[in-house]
């Protein structure tokens, strides 16, 4: 439930923060956005990513792809729904036939023995699929705890929160055993990306926004999105 | 957020892409496992050392890389208000900073594979988009892709697309930026100090 009041704070402040313009279209509410940015970025560099670097120090690689496995399976259920809802009936099945197989065979999810017999992991959310029915994303948010989404994206994640296994597990203590252990497994998976990141970007803040807003439009097509060229 | 954990490792095998009238996707081919064959027997570059991934970019990636057609695919439309003085600058510049990214992500590399897909072009084609893709042990696979054209001599690469991600489009709204705010000089002083800054921190390291 507090993830998902914050969501729609967050979505509310979004609309109502029309005031701080930057003159980026994509962007209107920048002043915003880059104040979110801060405040994720501090929680980031004061907790999440310490302990996902202890994480990642700690334990074997085996270990931790069977952690991101064991995630990627419970979400694989939530995919082929999202599939379903897009009416890719083929791709749908192969969600649910990789949930069977590898929570049987793969135990729990933590081996991904589907990928290997050729069921491919797709990726799917609500987001995708609002724009998939014609939804634009109209402008970039960023939410707190969250980071980075579109309009179309954080109506997304209010549907993505209410729909995940994990954040709706009854027993409290291993619910949030589970969602930290996500958060912290998926934070260092990120770990390389960091680098090149403080590499690359003449400004992180607009770097990771218009990756962002680039890979969401990648994701909608499906991988096929047509050429954005303006030289 | 895991788009940003493909760039890592895209970039890792953007160092790619040989021999003057070979095929595009034939190219990309020799170059990427070329690479990275390399990287996997060097144990100094997989512990961080950037400075000799630097030396290995700059001398079997950088010839099959067109960068002045990229920076001008950065700087899109204030492209055409910069001297040609301004451009070369400009182009030394965006250079160095992707020269610099591409090294780094160079020390990221773990065990990743790649796999080419099948690859169809007409003779007469001068534009052409390979496709490929990093597998890599508990992740989804990562789309790598890479726009090349034809030139006198021989095929370069113009983009890179990781996960969907132009590396060099992602630049746009930000290089658009530092130019409304200070013009073409703007934007080169500030690729000036993130070199500067760049480099100060590789040489610390190394």
């Amino acid at each position: 439930m507090f993830a998902k009041n914050i969501v729609v704070i967050a979505a509310a402040a979004g609309l109502l923060g029309g005031c701080a313009t930057s003159g980026n279209p994509k962007d209107p509410i920048e002043g915003f956005n880059r104040a979110m940015f801060s405040f994720n970025e501090g929680l980031d560099k004061a907790i999440i990513k310490p302990v996902a670097q202890g994480y990642d120090y700690a334990l074997p690689q085996p270990v931790k792809t069977g952690v991101t496995n064991f995630f990627g399976n419970i979400a694989d259920v939530f995919i082929a729904v999202n599939n379903l809802l897009q009416g890719k009936l083929p791709e749908a099945a192969s969600d649910a036939g990789r949930f069977a197989v590898n929570t049987t065979v793969g135990i729990l999810g933590f081996i991904d023995v589907a990928s290997d017999m050729g069921l491919e992991k797709h990726d799917e959310d609500f987001g995708q699929t609002f724009g998939r029915w014609g939804v634009g994303p109209g402008p970039y948010v960023v939410i707190p705890f969250f980071g980075p989404r579109d309009a179309r994206d954080t109506a997304g994640l209010v549907l993505d929160v209410k729909a995940d296994p994990v954040a709706n597990y009854s027993h409290v203590a291993t619910r949030n055993t589970l969602l930290a252990v996500r958060v912290e497994n998926d934070r260092a998976n990120l770990l390389p990306a960091d680098k090149v990141i403080e590499e690359a970007a003449l400004d992180k803040y607009s770097y990771i926004r218009d990756g962002y807003l680039q890979r969401r439009r990648n994701l909608v097509y499906d991988g096929n999105p047509p050429r954005e060229i303006e030289e | 957020m895991k788009w940003l954990f493909g760039i890592a490792a895209g970039l890792v095998l953007a160092a790619s892409v040989h021999a003057e009238e070979t095929a595009p996707d034939a190219l990309v081919k020799s170059v990427t496992e070329e690479v990275l064959t390399i990287v996997r027997k060097d144990k100094d570059i997989q512990n961080g050392n950037t400075k000799k991934a630097v030396e290995l970019v700059e001398t079997k990636v950088l010839p099959y890389f067109n960068f002045a057609h990229m920076t001008q695919l950065a700087v899109a439309r204030d492209w055409r208000q910069a001297t040609p003085a301004q451009q070369k600058t400009l182009t030394d510049e965006f250079r160095l900073l992707l020269v610099r990214t591409y090294s780094k992500a160079l020390t990221e590399y773990k065990n990743q594979t790649i796999d080419y897909k099948p690859f169809k072009m007409q003779p007469s084609d001068t534009d052409v988009k390979v496709r490929t893709e990093i597998k890599q042990p508990g992740g989804k696979p990562i789309q790598l892709d890479y726009y090349l054209e034809k030139q006198d001599k021989g095929w370069k690469v113009y983009d890179i697309e990781v996960a969907g991600v132009s590396l060099i489009i992602n630049y746009r709204e930000s290089f658009a930026t530092e130019v409304r705010q200070g013009g073409i000089d703007g934007l080169i002083k500030s690729l000036q100090t993130k070199n500067k800054s760049g480099e100060a921190a590789t040489a610390k390291k190394s």
